[in-house]
């Protein structure tokens, strides 16, 4: 390996599973047939939902921005070919949940002409990296390792120190070859998206973590690492294991440091980035290019041909698969990532987007219908190969009973939804379904607490308003009341010393009266 | 085209519980034959009887419970319990006890717990410990190894016996019982004499009593085709197996006229067949690693009071049984650190 002086570590558990690369990764990445419809959810990332720049009828052109960042954490979204808006409403999308989203839709004109792009900025080395970021930020870039969170804001990392910039090229997941391709193909643009995300975040060095069956890919890295004599980089091969690509097990994997539990990567002083991110920073800031495009893995033995598409963001799942030769006779299941983390699409119409790496089409045995399952029999086979080291057993008995308290002292948090667990589990237990039950209920909940939370602030200020408000009302009439003693008192007031004097006159009226009648009986 | 809808992970290691106990049978079988070797076809009947009890007692409660027995049946746990049962008593032990045991294993310490799973007593070893306490004389009423008493018990002979009792057999009765290595010894040592005089005697083998210490050897290749095939984690065996060693060195140091040899301890009971086959059953057991030495080491030291200083000559059961309870409270207290959580981050 290019870098055998550095010593490597390795992460606790793991699994070694048939990685399934060979079906798809031989073939060039192709470009797909212009679809002719576009449907482009608003919410492709993380954080806010983008805000829609368009109306129903507006004429698009390719790269123009069609909804924009509604908030810090947001993204930009641009069209990704021209035509003309035809819908904007509620679709359904490719999202677990499976609920409608709001989406703008894109009837293509065929053309695919592009608006007037913003000038390359070829000097990036000069230019200021808040300059840099904006450009990322105006491009719409986000993790395209699935994670889909806003790299502008990832990679703003003001006030902090960051000494090792990580390129992940693990690419773990069985089936996935989108990043083996790009790196064959495009080593390039990957080391230049490297070089200008060091120079944003000024890390001193780059490590590139990269699992060993992608020889070639390794090959091609190197090459362009040495040509260019880029010192302060360094290729890191690491064994084939699954999950070498979870951000935290790659980061030990490279360099020993845990990340701190419910920490981030950050806070040791180092940032990740996917090579397919990479790739897309350097189009963005190289050519003024927009992402609009991704690179997609289409296999299983439920597609004619499995291999790596160029994809417009918004391309319907049933384009790829036409564009593939079409389905064949064991087609079964719709997997979106990878078969241990992806979550399963109910139906090809759905459109592809920013974070959609791999479709698989999976014949009947090849993924096939989760086995009934039984009781745990506490084994421990899920214990040996959680690579966040939990007790899963013990998260699933607690999960289970809805003990939710206990679920967090058993670190469900640290959970990273591998799926390893549930992968060897004898019962065939759904695990990773029970602990994202209960992180949804501890989240519920959390929001719920929050909101009376806020309602009882809300209440007591109200009540705290109302009583300020009486108490203020009776100082005043205490002090009207006062002034009024204080008048009496004095006897200046011309009113009631007259009044006073009528009353002394009258009394004495009375008591001459009284005297008289005494003295006449 | 529409597809079905399941959760992630999509993929399946190929995993079974009926594979693990399946295994585990597997690993019991060169031990069983060694016991039969020395013992004769009583143990071979003993199995017999208790498999087709548990498997009965098993149907029934399912049925009862409302459940499909199928499934549950074919998971080989019951048969897998009931043969443990079988291998821990004595190989002409009248017939009605062997179910009795049986079925109390599987119907109340298995399946009223909740079945599979749910159940917090080692179910074949809380059944040696009722009909232990219950018929103390026909459980401590072992065969003497074939080797000694020079006389294989034949498949007639062990019926006659398990069946209509030992009156059936009887001058070859008196021929093939005796007490085991571990009765034995206690006997002797609370007739005050010294180990070396004991030691003198026939019953004793090269480490353990002579027969048993074969059995203990065969067992223990089956504990480590287990541990080979990932089956059961070392942790538990080694803990039990070096802490029981320990303590029995310790006292040995001491005074090695008044306690038996360490090897003694490991080759003349249940220790081998315990501390592979039933202290590392999964359910009862501790999971953590931490905790699975701690439980092995404990029920080790367990084993050594027991049969020094307790009312019954083996300890296995009770041991496993004591700790048993202690489990879920060993598990709290040695959470693995989660990844993360070195160098003082505390998550």
């Amino acid at each position: 390996m290019p870098d055998g002086q550095q010593p490597l570590w390795d992460f606790h558990g793991g699994l070694h599973i048939d990685d399934h690369k060979a079906e798809s990764a031989a073939s060039p990445i192709r470009k797909i047939r212009l679809p002719e419809r576009l449907q482009l959810p608003l919410q492709q990332h993380i954080g806010r939902s983008a805000e829609p720049m368009v109306k129903v009828g507006d004429r698009v052109l390719k790269g123009q921005l069609i909804a924009r960042a509604s908030d810090y954490v947001s993204a930009n979204l641009h069209a990704p070919s021209s035509g003309t808006v035809s819908q904007i409403a509620e679709l359904p999308i490719a999202h677990p949940s499976g609920l409608p989203a709001p989406c703008i839709v894109i009837e293509t004109d065929g053309e695919d002409r592009w608006a007037e792009m913003p000038e390359p900025i070829a000097d990036y080395r000069e230019a200021d990296p808040a300059d840099l970021r904006e450009r990322l930020r105006w491009a719409g870039i986000v993790g395209l390792g699935g994670a889909v969170f806003p790299t502008s804001v990832k990679t703003n990392t003001t006030g902090r120190t960051v000494d090792t910039l990580i390129i992940n090229a693990a690419e773990c997941e069985p089936y996935i070859t989108c990043d083996d391709r790009l790196m064959r193909e495009q080593p390039g643009d990957v080391i230049d998206g490297a070089l200008i995300l060091q120079h944003i975040v000024a890390a001193g060095r780059v490590l590139i973590g990269i699992e060993d069956n992608k020889p070639e890919a390794i090959a091609a890295l190197q090459q362009e690492i040495t040509q260019h004599q880029l010192d302060h980089f360094q290729l890191r091969v690491v064994p084939t294991k699954y999950p070498s690509g979870g951000e935290k097990q790659l980061i030990y994997l490279l360099t020993g440091i845990e990340v701190p539990s419910g920490g981030l990567p950050l806070d040791v002083g180092i940032l990740c980035q996917n090579v397919a991110t990479a790739a897309t920073v350097a189009d963005a800031v190289l050519h003024g290019r927009p992402l609009v495009t991704r690179i997609v893995t289409l296999t299983g033995r439920g597609v004619a041909t499995p291999g790596n598409l160029r994809v417009p963001i918004g391309t319907p799942v049933a384009a790829l698969v036409d564009e593939a030769g079409g389905y064949t006779a064991e087609a079964a299941r719709l997997i979106m990532g990878g078969p241990m983390m992806g979550f399963a699409l109910p139906d090809d119409g759905l459109p592809v987007t920013k974070g959609s790496n791999c479709f698989i089409v999976g014949g009947r045995d090849e993924i096939p219908d989760p086995q009934p399952a039984s009781a745990c029999i506490r084994c421990g086979e899920c214990v040996r190969v959680c690579p966040a080291q939990l007790l899963p057993q013990q998260l699933y008995w607690y999960a289970r009973a809805r003990d939710f308290d206990k679920t967090q002292d058993q670190h469900l948090f640290d959970c990273i939804e591998c799926g390893c667990c549930a992968y060897v589990c004898p019962a065939h237990i759904p695990l990773v379904h029970y602990y994202r039950f209960a992180k949804t209920e501890i989240w519920a909940s959390e929001r719920e607490r929050q909101k009376s939370d806020h309602a009882r602030r809300r209440h007591e200020f109200r009540e705290a308003r109302k009583r300020r408000l009486e108490e203020e009302r009776k100082a005043c009439l205490r002090k009207k009341k006062e002034a009024l003693d204080k008048k009496g008192s004095a006897g200046n007031d011309p009113k009631k010393a007259e009044i006073a004097a009528a009353m002394k006159r009258v009394a004495a009226k009375k008591a001459a009266q009284q005297k008289e009648q005494e003295r006449e009986s | 085209m529409q597809f079905p809808v399941t959760s992630s992970p999509h993929l399946q290691g190929g995993n079974h519980v009926q594979r693990v106990m399946g295994l585990v049978l597997l690993a019991l079988l060169p031990g069983t034959t060694a016991l039969w070797w020395y013992f004769g076809w009583g143990v071979v009947l003993n199995i017999a009887i208790a498999d087709l009890t548990a498997v009965v007692s098993e149907w029934l409660v399912l049925r009862l419970r409302g459940r499909d027995p199928r499934a549950t049946v074919a998971d080989l746990s019951a048969l897998l319990t009931a043969w443990l049962l079988a291998l821990a008593l004595p190989p002409l032990l009248p017939w009605w006890q062997t179910v009795l045991g049986s079925a109390f294993a599987i119907i109340i310490v298995k399946q009223l717990f909740g079945g599979l799973g749910f159940n917090p007593f080692n179910p074949a070893m809380a059944a040696y410990a009722l009909l232990l306490i219950s018929f103390p004389a026909d459980m401590t009423h072992w065969l003497t190894p074939a080797i000694l008493s020079g006389h294989s018990v034949t498949l007639p002979e062990a019926w006659q016996a398990i069946f209509h009792g030992p009156a059936a057999l009887g001058q070859t009765w008196d021929a093939v019982t005796g007490a085991t290595p571990l009765d034995h010894m206690r006997t002797e040592l609370s007739q005050n004499h010294m180990i070396s005089e004991i030691r003198q005697s026939l019953v004793w083998g090269d480490f353990g009593g002579r027969g048993w210490e074969w059995v203990g050897n065969w067992f223990l290749l089956g504990g480590l085709f287990l541990i080979w095939h990932g089956v059961i984690s070392w942790r538990i065996p080694f803990g039990m197996l070096t802490a029981l060693l320990f303590v029995a060195g310790v006292f040995w140091a001491i005074d090695a006229q008044t306690h038996p040899f360490p090897a003694f301890h490991l080759f003349s009971g249940g220790a081998i067949l315990g501390a592979f086959f039933i202290a590392t059953d999964p359910v009862t057991a501790s999971t953590t690693p931490r905790g699975q030495l701690i439980y092995g080491a404990m029920i080790g030291v367990l084993v050594f009071i027991i049969r020094s200083w307790g009312g019954y000559p083996d300890a296995v059961a009770f041991s496993v049984l004591l700790m048993n309870m202690a489990a879920p409270t060993i598990d709290y207290y040695t959470q693995p650190q989660v990844f993360g959580a070195k160098d003082g981050n505390d998550g």
